[in-house]
């Protein structure tokens, strides 16, 4: 069967321009204003990932951080966000959603009762920051047994036989880091190298649909748009920030933000 | 699970680098995988190599001024009245703290592996102080990660730290504390691993960074085996060793050469911080019986909610306040090997009020969590009974924080 994952990078394909990935966090910065955000800029993004906060992110920079603690001091609880992805899908039932969090709270929640979850409020896949490869094996299978994608990341310091054991274990869609950095940073790399690598990848396998993320903006992301799809994550949760700032409205502020990223690679 | 004999506790994990099959591993970003991967396995050549051990105990002894000395508590002793009392100075080490095994060990690897950068973490400034003595010491550029209550709180030690020439960078994300600065010194790693090294301060975080930290402490037992058959012409047949455990990086040093012997022999007791008296809060997750849960790479007894999110902890003690625990003190939990126990800050502060009282030593907080468990238990034992804490850091850093709880 053809994943919606999938699906949404052919239709992309077809319009001859990359698949527009966009990152905001369960509850930011409430509940209700997370899912009305969602709603609105899956208009434009092509495939929504949904990050559950977890108040220790070693991986994430400034902005994700503050939306996540914001999220999480407003009382986003994992179950809520299963709710959010299951009323998201009620209306969006083409638009695949990624879950994205760290392991401890997969862990506390229960592995197999999570995943169980994720099945069935129709979460389309997971990725998850610190279960790197191989540790991740077992978990995988348990994601592709349930027909959740499983996604695999690559950075630049990943060595070639570890990419190519990796790419062997992945499932349709694989999450390459541009360059060395917590989600946010400045494109410290040029779009000239990120592309010769995410070309290596690649050309391990041309049937798996290879994104980017990390550093990608208004002004990085058109440099970038031969890939299959491009993150933007820490963006939007900065406007989000700054639109509570203003007292401004969060939804209409993210969504044309999301818009001119998505008339960016069009 | 079960502990093996002639094998040391850090090398006792599987090919995922799990202790007892479910403690520490390597939870981490793929980012890190690579740095993580040259470390063990430059480390796992350097331990073998002759030259770099003879550097190590070059500096050890000539750098931080091994062996320290092991005493007994007379006035002490006397005033409780039972199990005779003594103290492992490990506080005389150059910079006043165990810190420095580990500090300089991760600055001599550093070297070895052609880095010119070394970050670190720190709560009580202990490590950071001793990171930047020891980066000063082999030219090494230095940043420190600091959380910025710790900061206020530990202000002598941060002074010493600028003074070596290192950068402290103030951390005032979450709790702005010990876990804050660990979080932000792995994601700084995270963006510059191709040119700076790591070290974390205690024996936690991924596997290779617990497996360096004890193996870089373990100095303190190896003296110590060789001070008590100089004293007592052999080990004695009832001893307690007792420590502070944070991270735990003192209390496996103290311990791991004894951990072979049967437990009647020699007991392991380590003492968490159970926070103010009156407070819920605490930095005690193997007494108080907290859920493993996975922070900063590794799997351990953690304190946090039911969904996974880490709790804030308390403690009077910065070196303490901290809410994982080392993988291998989880092992040595769940093998009954060890026994934990907390203090309170009230019965750190007044074990600290005693012993300075009685003894020509000054143990700082984190010690003075031992001692205060050794106060309790001292009365009730025979006079054969040999109870040794290790003093493994000096009370100057808590020169403000003595002030404002006692006046002095």
């Amino acid at each position: 069967m053809n994943s919606l994952i999938n699906q949404a990078f052919q239709n992309a394909k077809k319009e001859n321009r990359p698949a527009l990935l966009t990152y905001t966090v369960a509850g930011d910065n409430t509940k209700k204003k997370s899912l009305e955000i969602l709603k609105s800029i899956s208009n434009y993004s092509d495939i929504c990932e949904l990050g559950f906060p977890h108040n220790t992110p070693i991986a994430d920079g400034g902005q994700i951080q503050t939306s996540a603690y914001r999220a999480i001091k407003n009382g986003i609880k994992i179950n809520d966000v299963f709710s959010i992805v299951k009323n998201f899908k009620k209306s969006k039932k083409t638009k695949p959603v990624i879950l994205m969090g760290y392991y401890n709270m997969i862990f506390q929640y229960n592995e197999n009762k999570f995943l169980d979850k994720c099945k069935n409020v129709k979460v389309d896949g997971l990725i998850v920051v610190d279960l790197p490869y191989p540790e991740n094996k077992k978990f995988a299978s348990k994601c592709k047994k349930r027909g959740l994608n499983f996604i695999q990341l690559v950075s630049p310091t990943t060595s070639s036989l570890r990419l190519k054991n990796i790419i062997k274990d992945s499932h349709d869609m694989i999450y390459y880091i541009s360059m060395l950095s917590t989600t946010g940073g400045k494109l410290k790399v040029s779009p000239k190298k990120i592309l010769k690598e995410y070309k290596k990848i690649k050309d391990q396998n041309k049937s798996k649909n290879v994104v980017i993320g990390f550093g990608i903006t208004e002004k990085t992301i058109k440099s970038l748009k031969k890939a299959d799809g491009l993150v933007v994550g820490s963006v939007i949760c900065k406007e989000i920030t700054n639109s509570i700032k203003k007292r401004q409205n969060t939804v209409i502020n993210v969504t044309n933000i999301v818009r001119k990223l998505k008339n960016e690679i069009k | 699970m079960k502990l093996k004999k002639g094998i040391p506790l850090i090398d006792q994990h599987d090919q995922h680098g799990f202790w007892g099959g479910k403690f520490g591993g390597n939870f981490i970003p793929e980012t890190l995988k690579k740095p993580v991967e040259d470390l063990t396995n430059k480390f796992r050549k350097l331990r073998k190599d002759k030259r770099f051990l003879k550097k190590r105990d070059f500096y050890f002894k000539n750098y931080i001024g091994t062996p320290t000395s092991f005493v007994k508590l007379d006035n002490l002793t006397n005033h409780l009245g039972g199990a005779q009392i003594w103290a492992k100075v490990v506080s005389e080490a150059n910079g006043g703290a165990h810190k420095i095994y580990n500090a300089t060990v991760h600055a001599l690897i550093c070297k070895a592996m052609g880095k010119k950068y070394i970050i670190g973490d720190t709560g009580a400034g202990y490590a950071g102080k001793m990171l930047s003595m020891a980066a000063k010491k082999f030219g090494l550029k230095c940043k420190i990660f600091m959380g910025a209550k710790d900061i206020k709180r530990q202000k002598p030690n941060c002074d010493a730290m600028r003074k070596n020439g290192a950068e402290i960078v103030p951390v005032y994300s979450g709790s702005q504390t010990l876990v804050d600065a660990v979080s932000e010194c792995m994601r700084y790693w995270v963006s510059n691993c191709d040119n700076a090294h790591m070290c974390v301060g205690s024996t936690v975080g991924p596997n290779i960074f617990v497996k360096i930290c004890g193996w870089s402490t373990a100095q303190i037992s190896r003296e110590l085996k060789i001070q008590l058959v100089s004293q007592f012409k052999k080990i004695p047949k009832k001893v307690k060793l007792i420590n502070c455990v944070g991270g735990g990086s003192s209390a496996y040093g103290f311990w791991s050469e004894f951990i072979d012997y049967d437990k009647r022999q020699i007991e392991l007791i380590g003492v968490e911080a159970g926070g103010p008296k009156n407070s819920k809060l605490h930095a005690a997750p193997l007494s108080r019986n907290a859920k493993i849960g996975i922070l900063h790479g590794a799997a351990s007894y953690l304190c946090q909610n039911s969904e996974g999110q880490i709790n804030d902890t308390e403690s009077i003690s910065a070196g303490l306040d901290y809410p994982g625990v080392s993988p291998i003190h989880c092992f040595l939990k769940d093998t009954k090997r060890a026994r934990y126990t907390y203090a309170t800050d009230e019965e750190a502060l007044n074990a600290h009020v005693m012993v300075t009282k009685y003894e020509n030593l000054n143990p700082s907080l984190e010690p003075s969590h031992a001692f205060a468990e050794a106060i309790k238990i001292a009365p009730k034992l025979s006079k054969d009974t040999i109870i040794i804490c290790n003093s493994c850091g000096d009370a100057t850093k808590d020169r403000d924080i003595l002030r404002e709880r006692l006046g002095k």
